[in-house]
């Protein structure tokens, strides 16, 4: 019989696991060429460990900084940064989500017609390709220094972001509803209102929410580059070393942060 | 029941009475924020300058374009240096998001009552602080330069790496890790057998995910003296040398375009 | 060889899945656990091998209490015993060769298994259990490749290359069609005959049970109401286990025709 045959000849011999990739060539370039490189970036990084270990001793003071974090000794610049983050997080939020609907609309290729399509991918591209931050430099350098920068900024990247999934969301939506509207007469609008709307608000209320959490953490920087925000508070504590102001500011942003995820978790859940 | 007596007639609403009131002061009251945030802006904010933004607009674009082209014999090393800090960070930070994702995950985790809430704390403090952040609190521990610009990365990105693969962790199916528990088999060849065979596909691409926003970070890390290309752009910004802005600009958009193709091929080949 | 004292367990809803289990399975013979959803057939099952904890009661098997025993200790004894899942359980993202070696994990030491350097006696088994279920030429396909029967093969190869005394099989022909799960059944009912396991077998399938086994306990909300020859298992009986229903088309006779069997499904 074949089979035995074939049982024969594996009996007595070693068996190894098949490799991931089967050429064998293949295999041996990718490990040799990542072992090469690995090996070549770490010769390139210079490390000053002489500096590092003095360091050592201000990292140990940082942190035991989180231990007794000093809110009050500054806390008129702390609060006053805290409440320009959150004032740009807020409208910055609201004015990108209201952009970003039509545009996830025009990049879902299920509802839109070609060219409006190709426009709202390409301001999409766009807007995901420009790091916040550069942004923000450019838009500081254009508008001056001050939160209008950072608002716009921050509105800008919501874009990109919230537009990008809620289109992805539109594209993969049961078709079948969306046609049953149709079906009934309704236009255009009352199409997207009752065919498509009901569809991803979940999703869009999800997003929205973490875009508002991501909002906040980017708000936390934009200050380091003249945009308003904490951001210039907490560059300030670290150039004094002022490691107890620095701590208490990081409590703040990590305790808002918090905050929102658990609250986006709820009205995640309630949507559901 | 939405349905309205008026004259005699049934009217259907969407919302009962008080629905629709609950409804109407939660936009008013959203209404009313937005307005007093906008409010708060436009105070800081010089207006004459935003008026004046257009021709300013219009100046820098003249001043910088063409970009200066010959400049990018200078920005190898820069550009190496970056891809450095988003690698070898992202190569720590899953080394590092490994162990904290297991402690983490409640059908894996020593003890829930102990060890869990440890690691959720881990992730949630180094994913809240954005790696700028991290990076200015390191070159002021440990001096400018590129390591300070791995560490920072590196330490971002185990609260984000931690945290997807701990939800994978969670999601396994439990009758494979209770098949090779019943042959006998010791606690880590169960970990070993039963549990990283499946999370292996989502460690691969929250790997690749994470390495290509590590990339985008990294690009900007110069900025508060991090290494990698953000130096440049920041020397060339103080010094206002618009034309070098501009290529610096190109050169990072190609870098996120191009790491975003690879992270999308290496996805597609693994998943 | 395998035996349960007024074994209890009580889940931490509330739910008392077993209710003072008694019970002795000689050397050798192979025994179908019958009784309606959630009577406790899988908790029973897992409570011999600890994959969920008893509340009270003893186990033992052959002279070695297993309840009580160290987690090491408690590792060695799994060993003997081999057990069979109804969703084959196997680590779908491993090759059929790993799974099945995977049998061999309380034998071998971590790296070794980690590296995949089993023992050559190992893969020589592995091999012949694979030929066996005529599977040999699928070693090194992925797990997930493979169709429900074939997967379910790969499961019986697994609990056997662990060389047990004594087989554990938690419905092992619920997700298959009829064909396949007589196959099933038929595998390792030859299975054990041909090494002397003793085996007990979950089945919801009463007319598959009587088919191939030797003896039948009926379970109903965690306590013994049957224990005897499947010829016994008459309408009544079935009406103490199960509840009321005409039960006339399920009971086959033993010597009935596979046909017959197969057009009644």
């Amino acid at each position: 019989m074949t089979t035995h045959r074939e049982l024969d000849d594996m009996l007595g011999k070693g068996w190894r696991k098949p490799p991931f990739i089967r050429r064998a060539w293949l295999r041996y370039t990718i490990l040799i060429g990542f072992a090469a490189y690995l090996v070549a970036a770490f010769l390139t990084i210079e490390v000053n460990w002489a500096r590092v270990y003095e360091g050592l001793e201000r990292g140990k003071q940082f942190i035991l900084a989180f231990t007794s974090p000093d809110f009050t000794s500054r806390s008129g610049d702390i609060w006053d940064g805290m409440v320009e983050s959150i004032i740009m997080t807020v409208a910055a939020s609201v004015v990108g989500i209201a952009i970003s609907i039509p545009i996830a609309l025009g990049a879902a290729r299920n509802v839109a017609p070609l060219p409006i399509y190709l426009a709202c991918r390409s301001i999409i591209a766009v807007s995901r390709a420009l790091q916040e931050i550069i942004v923000a430099i450019l838009l500081v350098a254009i508008f001056g220094f001050g939160p209008l920068a950072g608002f716009l900024t921050l509105s800008f990247a919501t874009i990109g972001f919230l537009s990008k999934l809620l289109a992805e969301d539109i594209e993969s939506m049961d078709r079948v509803q969306a046609e049953a509207i149709k079906a009934s007469g309704a236009r255009w609008l009352q199409w997207i209102n009752y065919g498509v709307q009901p569809q991803v608000m979940p999703r869009l209320i999800g997003l929205s929410m973490y875009r508002i959490d991501i909002n906040f953490r980017e708000s936390a920087i934009l200050g380091l580059v003249g945009a308003g925000g904490i951001g210039a508070t907490l560059n300030t504590a670290f150039d004094r070393y002022e490691y107890d102001t620095a701590a208490a500011i990081l409590l703040l942003i990590i305790g808002i942060v918090m905050a929102l995820e658990y609250l986006s978790g709820i009205i995640r859940a309630r949507v559901q | 029941m939405p349905v309205r007596e008026a004259e005699g007639q049934k009217l259907w609403q969407r919302r009962t009475g008080r629905e629709s009131l609950a409804h109407w002061v939660m936009w008013l009251t959203g209404v009313a924020v937005f307005a007093y945030c906008w409010q708060q802006i436009s105070e800081a904010t010089t207006w004459f300058f935003v008026w004046d933004a257009p021709r300013i607009a219009g100046d820098i674009w003249t001043r910088a374009t063409p970009p200066k082209w010959e400049y990018i014999t200078q920005l190898g090393k820069p550009i190496w240096d970056t891809i450095n800090i988003a690698t070898l960070g992202t190569i720590i930070a899953l080394i590092l998001a490994i162990p904290v994702a297991f402690l983490a995950a409640r059908n894996t985790t020593p003890s829930v009552l102990f060890v869990r809430p440890i690691a959720l704390l881990i992730i949630v403090s180094t994913r809240s602080i954005n790696s700028l952040i991290w990076a200015l609190l390191l070159i002021a521990i440990i001096g400018p330069g590129v390591f300070a610009g791995v560490v920072a990365i590196a330490i971002r990105s185990i609260g984000f790496c931690a945290k997807l693969l701990y939800e994978a962790i969670e999601e396994i199916d439990e009758t494979q890790v209770e098949a090779i528990t019943a042959t006998g088999a010791s606690r880590w060849q169960v970990m070993a057998y039963g549990i990283v065979p499946q999370i292996l596909p989502a460690f691969a691409g929250i790997a690749v995910f994470r390495w290509d926003i590590n990339i985008r970070e990294s690009t900007v890390l110069g900025l508060v003296g991090a290494g990698g290309i953000g130096l440049q752009l920041s020397a060339s910004l103080n010094v206002l040398a618009w034309p070098q802005v501009a290529l610096i600009l190109i050169v990072i958009l190609a870098a996120v375009v191009i790491s975003e193709w690879v992270s999308a091929k290496v996805r597609g080949a693994i998943i | 060889m395998l035996r349960l004292e007024k074994l209890v367990k009580t889940y931490k809803t509330g739910d008392q899945a077993l209710k003072a289990v008694d019970l002795v399975v000689p050397d050798g013979q192979v025994l179908a656990l019958i009784g309606p959803s959630g009577a406790g057939k899988s908790t029973l099952i897992r409570c011999i091998n600890r994959l969920v904890e008893p509340t009270s009661g003893k186990v033992y098997l052959g002279d070695t209490e297993l309840t009580g025993l160290s987690s090491g200790a408690l590792r060695r004894e799994r060993r003997r015993m081999g057990m069979i899942f109804q969703e084959y359980a196997l680590v779908e993202r491993l090759t059929v060769m790993e799974n099945v070696l995977s049998g061999r994990l309380g034998y071998v030491g971590f790296w070794r298994s980690f590296l995949r350097r089993y023992p050559q006696a190992d893969v020589d088994e592995a091999f012949r259990l694979l030929d066996r279920v005529g599977l040999v030429h699928m070693a090194d396909k992925r797990a997930d490749e493979l169709s429900g029967g074939q997967r379910q093969r790969v499961g019986i190869c697994r609990a056997l290359i662990q060389n047990p005394a004594l087989l554990l099989v938690d419905e092992p022909t619920a997700s298959l069609d009829p064909k396949t799960s007589r196959q099933i059944m038929r595998l390792i009912c030859e299975l054990c005959e041909e090494r002397g396991l003793a085996a007990i077998i979950n089945i919801h399938d009463v007319a598959l049970a009587q088919m191939f086994v030797q003896r039948v306990i009926g379970l109903r909300f965690g306590a013994v109401e049957f224990d005897g020859p499947p010829e016994a298992l008459t309408p009544d009986v079935l009406t103490t286990i199960y509840g009321e229903e005409d039960w006339e088309a399920t009971i086959r006779k033993v010597e009935d025709d596979d046909s017959e069997i197969e057009a009644a499904e």
